[in-house]
């Protein structure tokens, strides 16, 4: 133990930890989110959902994972070879880095960096990339499409996230997340800057792709998306990104406006899990109550309301700071 | 200027109505049947495959194989013989075969029967491994049914039976048409009268 | 060499007969510039089963259960066309009970039909939710409907002269207790779907049909009466009960998506009042006339009968030799005409677009290709 704690320093030895830990929550998130939707569909739609598997179908994704570990890894023959087996690994790992900075509580944070919510948000912009690299080598026009959509969605639907964030962070002074966690200590962000929250979870669901805003995806319509070409575990880990990147955004949300790990009697992690999984819920709410919004409007919904929106709002934030 | 703002909120607001439906349905119990765990009841006049009925009174069947429903059928999917056995007064089904894989369930065949010989059973649980589990001989499903319910079974006639019935029915014609030739006065000596 | 400038071409997307959101399988084959559609073809015939030849085969009353199959969404529709065009041609008058017994099952069906069409075309669009909704709702109608037909889809109920079994009173029980349950529904669907600025954005001003289009493609039914052109059979051409009942043809004004679907909307409130006017008013009597002949052989001559399905006029016509067999059937099914124009309004069309005005138009290609 010494010795491990010599060679690696604490740091190293803590971030260690924290990976492993974070990977473990990563796959139980999964495992547990797949389930969540799949009941939460179901009670909206009057039905029970997955009950067959397990009490009460808990243990469906254990089966549906172990049958697409199963399937064939089917490769097409004019694809782009590298790009195309990067593209899964590109969109997985980033999201998993961002775990590096969010505070499960008071002291369970892997590295709290002073550019935190700035690493987050660059780091999830990489999967707009591994979309990219995933359309363009499957050599198939209908994924090119998906793939071009979903690159102009993630990248209008940025500049509103950006700016929203950026009025919190006008409010706590500093990009660290323990900071705006503190901040906190006597309400929460939400009760004074409700508009902001309203815009950040439309633009979170914009940029993890779930509807209204999942044209990129699966039945969408015509083009069957820019993940077409892929089969068993590759398409399963853009499933898995897609759910983790919705953890950390709901993470994100629960940091800057919920307060974080705070709250009465219950330890700070209990809280904070609470808090995510009620943004979850949202986000999963709105997947089951609204249609898909055609491409053109998606995007003029982007550049000719959320972006004045977050602007004003930003504008708002700072006379009323100027002010108070 | 206002309209832009007015209109944002007329759209977020049913976007929030919508949500407060769906929230609704939410808490509402479930409204779906966990087939095959929990089992609804069929209809009283739910068509399943239609089948003889039992005869309160002879607790036989009542199929005089007229062949109505086999001409009926829009399918030709019904094949029905009988035989007059001596001692009764009309036929008998001696064999009714039912090939229920193209069975459209117009219910044709059990309008048309003269003696109402047919119903419509309640079986849905069609399924089966082979084309053959779906050719229904109703003589044999009728023995389950009378054995399952207590009540004497009808033997199906076997085919010396049958033959011997015939046999003896031709017979039967045979003399009375000699009969009825012995009565007749000769074709010549009509005329002259 | 080298050309100047970039070549612009436009290529051929296929639009392919398995799909979820064709309803049926239709093929459409769309020649695209970028997003924009330039040209569409449909090919059917993947669903061709030959009925009008079955018919020349079979005798009148062997036909009945082909007549459920041809447009499985609005069978009741298609067997009181025929029963109409069969009677006509033997001189049968249907007693009044039976017809009122036919409108109101008639009229359950055409329930049903709007109901899958407004759950599936939501599907389309992406709400998956109100799908669910709308079968709870048909599972309903078709409970009570299997009450008395005994079939949950393909009816085969109607037969020359009436209807062969009658209405008890858990039916006409069960049938106020729906109507009721279901315009309750109506505000959820109206928050949920029609208020929506989401749908609202995707149906208005999306895939118009003109009056002169309308005219032109010969399109019936809800369609034709979205394009503001109060066209129904059941008013012009009334057949049946339906002059005895009091109730209104809804009509739109643009001819866009959103017209078409408050039509439908409106068309099944209507529903619902014929039925309630029929429960009210049902006369006692018999159900079947009383001198049908056993073997149907209508004399020699031609009959055409048109009824007022969900989707369109529904018309059949019969030519008989004096046969016990017909000579010939011609079935006119309203969703050839429907999907024709649906061809011509792709043009200058996102792709996005395409399948919200498939959708719209409601066909069914089992209909189509018979």
């Amino acid at each position: 133990m010494d010795m491990v704690t010599q060679t690696l320093g604490i740091e190293g030895f803590r971030m260690i930890a924290g990976l492993i830990g974070v990977i473990a929550l990563v796959s139980v998130n999964a495992l547990f989110l797949i389930w969540m939707e799949r009941k939460v569909a179901a009670h909206m739609q009057l039905r029970p959902g997955p009950m067959e598997v397990g009490p009460h179908g808990a243990l469906q994704t254990i089966a549906d994972a172990v049958k697409l570990m199963g399937k064939e890894l089917i490769t097409p023959e004019e694809v782009d070879r590298p790009i195309y087996y990067l593209a899964p690994i590109v969109v997985f790992l980033p999201v998993l880095l961002t775990f590096l900075v969010i505070p499960f509580s008071q002291t369970m944070i892997i590295k709290d960096m002073n550019v935190g919510i700035v690493l987050i948000l660059a780091f999830s912009t990489l999967t707009v990339l591994a979309i990219l690299m995933a359309g363009w080598a499957s050599n198939n026009k209908y994924s090119v499409f998906g793939a071009i959509r979903s690159v102009a969605q993630n990248i209008a639907y940025e500049i509103p996230l950006l700016v929203t964030v950026m009025s919190i962070i006008l409010m706590v002074g500093s990009f660290r997340l323990t900071d705006i966690v503190a901040a906190q200590s006597r309400y929460w962000f939400i009760l004074v800057q409700p508009l902001a929250f309203i815009l950040f979870i439309i633009c979170a669901t914009a940029e993890t792709n779930r509807t209204p805003f999942d044209l990129p995806e699966a039945e969408s319509e015509l083009v069957a998306g820019f993940h077409t070409e892929y089969s068993g575990m590759r398409f399963a880990l853009f499933f898995l990104a897609e759910y983790t990147n919705m953890f950390i955004v709901s993470a994100v949300a629960a940091v800057l406006f919920l307060g974080g790990w705070r709250g009465p009697i219950l330890p700070g992690v209990v809280w904070f899990l609470l808090k995510v999984y009620a943004v979850i819920f949202l986000i999963m709410w709105f997947r089951w109550t609204f249609p898909r919004v055609r491409f053109d409007q998606l995007v003029t919904f982007a550049w000719k309301i959320l972006i004045p929106l977050s602007f004003v709002n930003l504008l708002l934030t700072a006379l009323a700071l100027k002010i108070f | 200027m206002m309209t832009y703002f007015k209109e944002i909120l007329e759209g977020f607001w049913s976007l929030l109505a919508g949500m407060a439906v769906t929230i609704r349905y939410f808490t509402k119990p479930i409204v779906t049947v966990q087939y095959p765990r929990e089992k609804i009841e069929m209809s009283p006049r739910y068509r399943g495959y239609p089948q003889l009925i039992i005869d309160p009174e002879t607790k036989t069947h009542l199929c005089i194989a007229c062949e109505m429903c086999s001409r009926i059928c829009p399918s030709q999917l019904i094949t029905v013989e009988g035989a007059k056995f001596p001692g009764e007064k009309q036929k008998r089904g001696t064999k009714y075969v039912h090939e229920h894989y193209y069975c459209s369930l117009c219910g044709l065949c059990v309008e048309v029967c003269p003696t109402t010989a047919l119903e419509y059973s309640a079986e849905y649980r069609l399924a089966g491994y082979h084309r053959e589990d779906a050719v229904i001989d109703h003589l044999i499903l009728l023995q389950k049914r009378q054995k399952a319910a207590g009540l004497p079974v009808t033997p199906v006639p076997t085919p010396a039976e049958i033959a011997a019935a015939a046999a003896a029915e031709a017979a039967a014609k045979e003399a009375k048409a000699k009969a009825a030739a012995a009565q007749k006065p000769a074709p010549g000596e009509e005329v002259k009268e | 060499m080298i050309t100047s400038g970039i070549e612009e071409k436009t290529f051929v997307l296929n639009l392919g007969p398995q799909h979820p959101s064709t309803h049926g399988v239709l093929r459409v084959l769309l020649e695209m510039d970028g997003e924009y559609i330039v040209a569409a073809e449909p090919v059917i015939g993947y669903g061709h089963r030959a009925h009008e030849h079955m018919a020349e085969n079979r005798n009148y009353h062997q036909f009945l259960p082909n007549m459920g199959r041809v447009d499985y969404l609005h069978a009741l529709a298609f067997n009181q066309g025929y029963c109409m065009a069969v009677e006509k041609l033997l001189g049968i008058t249907v007693p009044e009970r039976a017809e009122y017994i036919r409108v109101i099952t008639n009229e359950l069906n055409r329930l049903t039909s709007h109901l899958l069409w407004f759950g599936a075309y939501l599907m389309d669009l992406g709400a998956f939710t109100p799908f669910l909704y709308c079968f709870d709702d048909r599972e309903h109608i078709l409970d009570l409907l299997d009450r008395i037909t005994g079939s949950r889809l393909t009816y085969c109920f109607f037969r020359f002269g009436g209807v062969p079994a009658d209405l008890d009173e858990d039916f006409i029980f069960g049938c106020r207790a729906f109507i009721k349950r279901l315009r309750s529904r109506w505000v959820d669907y109206h928050n949920l779907v029609t208020k929506n600025v989401i749908f609202i954005h995707r149906t208005k001003d999306v895939g118009v049909f003109t009056k002169e289009q309308c005219l032109l493609y010969g399109i019936t039914g809800p369609n034709l009466r979205g394009s503001g052109i109060p066209y129904d059979i059941r008013k012009s051409e009334p057949y049946s009960a339906y002059p005895e009942f009091d109730f209104e043809i809804p009509i739109g004004e643009n001819g866009d998506i959103y017209d078409r679907y408050i039509v439908r909307l409106r068309e099944m409130e209507q529903s619902c009042r014929i039925i309630e006017q029929a429960l009210d008013k049902l006369p006692n009597g018999p159900i079947m006339a009383e001198k049908v002949p056993k073997r149907i052989k209508p004399p020699v001559g031609e009959v055409y009968q048109a009824v007022e399905t969900a989707r369109g006029e529904f018309g059949i016509y019969i030519v008989s030799q004096g046969d016990v067999k017909p000579y010939r059937i011609k079935l006119r099914v309203p969703s050839f005409a429907n999907l024709s124009l649906m061809v011509e309004s792709f043009k200058d069309n996102l792709v996005a677009d395409v399948v919200a005005i498939l959708g719209s138009i409601d066909v069914v290609i089992p209909e189509i290709d018979r």
